[in-house]
């Protein structure tokens, strides 16, 4: 590969590039927050589930629980991980092989390896 | 490439992590060993799945008496937080900005090393219980999928303080920049595993 | 470097090659390494068809018996078959999509050595007298009760072997998801490109599932741990989900590459356009996907239970309409096609019916309730080696008698090597054909030997005597490539006369930098499209002579390998010697050291400059 051509951004393209990069460290912030936000509601859930707080059973809790996980995980992949930005065609197309067969895997686990 | 040839925050690439060919080919490289990682953790957590709470007869160990949620709130706030803090170091990377990025790495891999010594202290203490690898089935496969979170926490301080120390006096450029980046690609994974890990494992097993 | 050949001293050769990170020379490696292991793995099954020769033999021993049958599997499957692919894919592959290398040239070459390090390791077992024997399946009760340290070589050598494989897989998809040449789209990528992708991604997604299955056998073994223990709560069954959540991908690893070189191997020798290119593409790539999604069907008879079996029954039934879109695709591309009957192409028109009918017992044996009666009977046995031998070997023959011009710059002797086809075509069908109906008079597989008075006799007899034919199928392959390299008459670009792809349109060999200018792609079967409109250089250039990067050889992927290496004995020996643990954190010490080395040491590659790609141009007469 040839040597990397430089190109010199102007002004008002770099103030744009800039402002984009800001505003996208603002998302992220928020998304940051919304996960520390789950992850204490989801430890909360726990806490109040074992305290036999009514309402919070069993049945509600661990759904609820695997749902933030995966709100959870979409951020980090998209927000963190950069796979809302272009370019990211393949490894979308990859991890998402891969969580299929990591969600496939531990299904068959928990119910066809038996006693 | 020529190390040595200088940029400004200018002329500084948009996409530093992708600007050349070898940056492309580790930039799709990583993703693809990372889809290849979910499958081994998958592995691990179907096998823990499988044997939670298996023992020999009279075993008395179980998920709900033995974890503690306090100790893994503090590990899961670490971890997420040093989520954040190699976010900021990749904003500085886009910026050309490398002091500050070194700076918010270095807080990435403190905040890394507090969660891998509170996971070391969790474990030494669940020996201290009696609770050993070879104690049954359940011990087996709980270290073995927690461990290997933890062996790759332990990988990517190694990687990082390299990276910190081998560029500390060269600064950025596009032969270092994708590795920097690449890092950071890793720790975000590690960060999913632990949603997992602290979701299946720990809150779902004080449930029981 | 030079490109100009030079005398030189076997110690410098022998580094050149140690160091080396050129695709091609590592394809030749990967050649050498699997061919050998090939032999190995060849002289095992002649040692298992002398011992069933006849009743009662007692050529070898039970133990030494079940000691040969699982490193022949073994052997087989991940020493030789799957490296001998690996070599096609590193030397040709590249070439066909117009690069100049690999992705990661250093991951490659030590993806290499950690092959052949791991398969080293594992047949270092025969000179420690603890081989591994609990078949290549290794299921885990077995494996857990066998003693001394056999299975600990299994283990840790396939480990290391795993870890190679895996890294060749992500090399591979990353070159062709990257370093495509301008023009190559990938639908307009040939048919053994498209197949290495596919069988790169079943990789990516197939090894982590073995590496975390040697992981719990090693500790279990070696470390205290109780995965498969059940008197410690474990459960043998996992391993063998998570041996075939792997196993089972891994034949479709296998086969998907095969397919790929008869697809080649068909047009040129049709002188045809593909027929149903965009078919074969859909169909190699649901094979990979449906592979994943049927592995029970090997532990039907654990009792799943009929729902989870009805699944993997039909799933597994599934597979067969992809595989058959394959096949007709072949049939009328050979049909009305100008037919020349050379080696590479005989081999193609033997694998079609050896190939369907191992496809067919296939569906047999997914049907779960008649599973019941084959398992575990000469039935399996015959169906796996129609697929392995029928399918996967018949095309590692052809491609080795296609892809030699171009590899190693001379032609394989035509008259010998279809020599070679009869003689192990013939030799196949004789034993394995019979070996069907040994499974319906019920002979259970992996048995030491049987009695008399069975009815088995004149059967097994039969199909000694076919291996016998294969062997020397394969004395007189080996005699061919001796005379032919010994003889070295030198071939042009296309020895073939109607080769479609790029890598026909290069020298044979190729320079170690390829193309001297990237190639333009202007459609399927690029190097056909050029050579019909006259062209006779045979390309389109894409970009003026410049400057090429290259990346520079390095040891340290050898060092790092053998670090590896010592840390498996270390592994193995903790508990017998005092110095086992210091020889284990030793071992892991070295491979680390390696890595920092590498991760440390700046590696920029070189240029290739101008005036020499212009000189090696010209002293080829303006070809490239």
């Amino acid at each position: 590969m040839a040597d990397i051509q430089v190109y010199k951004k102007s002004p008002a393209e770099f103030e744009l590039g800039q402002r984009r990069a800001k505003s996208a460290m603002r998302n992220q912030i928020m998304m940051f927050s919304l996960m520390i936000f789950l992850t204490l509601i989801s430890f909360t859930m726990v806490t109040a589930y074992q305290a036999d707080v009514a309402g919070f059973s069993k049945f509600f809790v661990i759904p609820a629980l695997l749902l933030f996980a995966v709100v959870q995980i979409a951020l980090q992949l998209y927000y963190f991980m950069h796979m809302n930005e272009k370019g990211h065609g393949i490894p979308q197309m990859f991890l998402y092989t891969g969580l299929m067969l990591g969600l496939l895997i531990p299904l068959t686990f928990v119910t066809i390896v038996w006693w | 490439m020529d190390l040595n040839k200088k940029f400004t925050p200018e002329t500084w690439p948009e996409n530093p992590e992708k600007a050349t060919l070898e940056a492309k080919n580790k930039f799709v490289g990583f993703w693809l060993f990372l889809g290849g990682e979910t499958v081994l953790f998958a592995t691990l957590f179907a096998t823990y799945l499988a044997l939670k709470n298996k023992g020999p007869s009279g075993f008395e160990f179980t998920t709900q008496g033995l974890f503690e949620l306090p100790l893994v709130l503090v590990m899961t706030m670490l971890l997420l937080t040093s989520s954040l803090t190699s976010v900021y170091a990749m904003y500085h990377l886009k910026n050309y900005d490398f002091k500050k990025m070194q700076l918010w790495l270095a807080i990435t891999a403190l905040l890394g090393l507090g969660f891998l010594m509170l996971e070391v202290y969790e474990f030494v203490h669940y020996v201290s219980l009696g609770f050993t690898y070879d104690n049954s089935a359940f011990s087996s496969s709980f270290y073995t999928l927690v461990g290997t979170h933890g062996f790759h926490v332990a990988i990517g301080l190694v990687w990082i303080t390299l990276l910190i120390f081998r560029n500390a006096k060269r600064g950025l450029n596009l032969y270092n920049a994708p590795k920097y980046y690449t890092f950071s690609l890793y720790w975000h994974f590690i960060d999913v595993v632990w949603v997992f890990i602290f979701t299946v494992v720990y809150l779902m097993g004080v449930i029981g | 470097m030079s490109s100009v050949a030079q005398k030189r001293g076997f110690g410098a050769t022998l580094w050149d090659w140690m160091t080396t990170v050129d695709h091609k020379k590592i394809g030749i490696l990967y050649l050498l390494g699997g061919g050998f292991f090939f032999v190995m793995g060849g002289i095992e099954a002649m040692i298992i068809r002398i011992q069933l020769l006849k009743p009662n033999n007692d050529f070898v021993s039970a133990g030494l018996f079940n000691e040969i049958i699982t490193m022949h599997g073994t052997t087989m499957i991940f020493l030789a078959a799957m490296p001998i692919l690996f070599g096609f894919m590193n030397a040709i592959m590249p070439l066909q999509i117009g690069a100049r290398d690999v992705a990661f040239p250093f991951l490659n070459s030590l993806g290499f050595w950690m092959f052949f390090f791991g398969g080293v390791f594992l047949n270092v077992s025969w000179l420690f007298g603890q081989v591994p024997d609990a078949g290549w399946t290794s299921y885990a009760s077995l494996s857990i009760a066998s003693e001394g340290h056999g299975i600990d070589f299994y283990a840790i050598g396939l480990q290391i072997a795993g870890g190679g494989t895996l890294m060749g897989g992500i090399n591979f998809l990353v070159t062709i998801i990257n370093m495509r040449a301008p023009g190559m789209t990938y639908m307009r990528m040939p048919l053994f490109t498209w197949t290495t992708f596919v069988a790169s991604a079943m990789i990516l997604f197939a090894f982590p599932p073995l590496t975390i299955g040697l992981f719990f056998l090693t500790f279990d073994r070696m470390f205290g741990g109780n995965f498969f223990d059940h008197t410690m709560g474990g459960n043998t069954i996992i391993w063998e989900h998570i041996f075939w959540i792997f196993g089972h991908p891994e034949v479709y690893i296998l086969i998907l590459p095969a397919f790929g070189i008869f697809s080649e191997i068909f047009s040129i020798f049709s002188r045809k356009r593909l027929f149903g290119y965009s078919s074969m593409v859909f169909a190699t790539v649901l094979i990979g996907f449906l592979g994943f999604m049927v592995w029970a069907h090997h532990m039907f008879t654990v009792g799943l239970g009929p729902t989870a079996n009805a699944i993997f029954a039909v799933a597994t039934m599934a597979i067969a309409v992809p595989t058959g879109v394959k096949i007709f695709n072949w049939l009328l591309t050979i049909w009305g096609g100008s037919i020349t009957v050379t080696t590479p192409m005989l081999y193609a028109l033997g694998f079609i019916p050896s190939f369907v009918m191992g496809g067919v017992t296939g569906v047999m044996q997914g049907a779960a309730p008649l599973d019941y009666q084959l398992h575990d009977s000469y039935f399996i046995v015959a169906h796996f080696h129609y697929v392995i031998v029928g399918g996967v070997v018949l095309a590692i023959l052809a491609a080795v008698h296609l892809w030699w011009p171009k590899m190693f710059g001379t032609m394989l002797d035509e008259k010998l090597g279809k020599v070679t086809f009869w003689f192990f075509f013939i030799g196949f069908h004789m034993t394995f054909l019979i070996q069907h109906w040994l499974g319906f008079w019920g002979m259970p597989r992996r048995v030491w030997t049987y009695m008399d008075g069975q009815g088995w006799n004149s059967a097994n007899l039969i199909s000694s005597v076919g291996a016998l034919f294969m062997a020397i199928g394969v004395i007189v392959l080996v005699l061919n490539i001796i005379k032919t390299s010994v003889k070295n008459e030198r071939v042009g670009n296309d020895p073939w006369g109607d080769g479609r792809t790029l890598e026909w349109a290069i020298s044979s060999p190729p320079p170690f930098y390829n193309f001297a200018q990237t190639p333009l792609v202007r459609g399927l079967d690029t190097f056909w499209i050029e050579k019909q409109e006259g062209n006779a250089s045979g390309l389109t250039p894409a970009e003026p002579v410049m400057d090429i990067h290259m990346p520079h050889g390095s040891i340290i992927p050898f060092f790092m390998t053998v670090g590896m290496f010592i840390a498996g004995f270390g592994a193995m020996f903790r508990l017998d010697y005092s110095w086992g643990l210091p020889l284990l954190i030793f071992g892991l010490l070295w491979t680390f050291i390696a890595m920092s080395l590498r991760s440390v040491k700046d590696d920029l590659g070189y240029y290739v400059k101008k005036e020499d790609i212009l000189k090696d141009l010209k002293r080829k007469g303006g070809q490239n």
